[in-house]
């Protein structure tokens, strides 16, 4: 029986891009919004709190809030959040947040990236998930154009 | 705080079944909790592997007394994970898979919507 069950999302791709490329990508807010879909409101820096509206369309009501707790130039950076905090009518603010982390790491071919998001043990996250997945219409199309637009 | 008059109303049945969802999920938080112990969790894969036990043979495999593996078991069945049946003189384990299956297609939701976040960032930054 294929029971597996984990606490923790992680994913690990290899982008044929130079390290500071891929760093710049995720550590300027700016760049970060372009391809998360996202306009925030300020610099990710240690300890900051940076929030911004969402710019998928049919999503621009909802602000997605990001506190930054680590950055390593070009190795690592670490933010939390409210896991697809997608309902406009519930107050996500007094839940735990997860943890999400970009790890970079050299390779011949460019740069491997590690993604891990943590802490949904915590966070009743199923219910959003859930939520998420019934709105889900806008995204996956949505992620269609935003490929075919950058590439 | 709700959403505005104008959302309600043109949202009114997406919002019925959002609450029915929102009912029927805010279940699955509890079993991610339950199995971060990891005496449970190594219960609960024996359980996986070799299927239904009773606490006799349970006790017999795991470092622990029956008392503690009990306890251990009760707390994964108030997640919904596990739950018992009386046979004979003897209780029997076995796994919950309903509530389980739940709680695995709302993490593998995240993991697909990461899918296509990363895909937007390779092409962001393979982009010429």
């Amino acid at each position: 029986m294929s029971m597996t069950i984990t606490d923790r999302i992680e994913k690990t791709v290899t982008l044929r891009a130079p390290r500071s490329r891929v760093w710049r990508a995720i550590a300027s807010a700016e760049e970060f919004g372009a391809w998360f879909g996202v306009k925030l409101d300020g610099a990710f820096a240690e300890g900051a709190t940076v929030r911004g509206k969402i710019t998928h369309p049919g999503y621009e009501h909802l602000t997605l809030e990001m506190l930054v707790e680590t950055v390593e130039p070009e190795r690592y950076f670490a933010f939390r959040w409210h896991p697809y905090a997608i309902d406009a009518g519930v107050d996500y603010s007094k839940e735990p947040m997860t943890l999400v982390e970009f790890r970079l790491d050299e390779a011949n071919s460019g740069t491997v990236l590690t993604i891990v998001e943590s802490g949904f043990e915590r966070v009743p996250v199923a219910r959003r998930a859930e939520a998420f997945r019934m709105n889900d219409g806008g995204w996956t199309e949505q992620a269609k154009n935003i490929e075919r637009h950058v590439s | 705080m709700e959403g505005g008059p104008s959302r309600r109303r043109t949202s009114s049945a997406m919002s019925r079944n959002r609450s029915a969802a929102a009912v029927k999920l805010v279940e699955a938080a509890p079993i991610f909790a339950a199995l971060v112990d990891g005496t449970r969790l190594r219960l609960f894969a024996r359980l996986c592997a070799v299927g239904p036990l009773s606490i006799v043979r349970f006790s017999e495999g795991a470092g622990g007394t029956r008392q503690a593996i009990t306890k251990h078991l009760h707390a994964l069945a108030d997640a919904g994970l596990v739950h018992d049946n009386r046979r004979g003189r003897e209780r029997i384990w076995e796994l919950e898979t309903r509530r389980l299956e739940r709680a695995r297609r709302c993490l593998e939701q995240i993991s697909d919507q990461w899918d296509v976040a990363i895909t937007r960032l390779k092409a962001f930054v393979e982009a010429p």
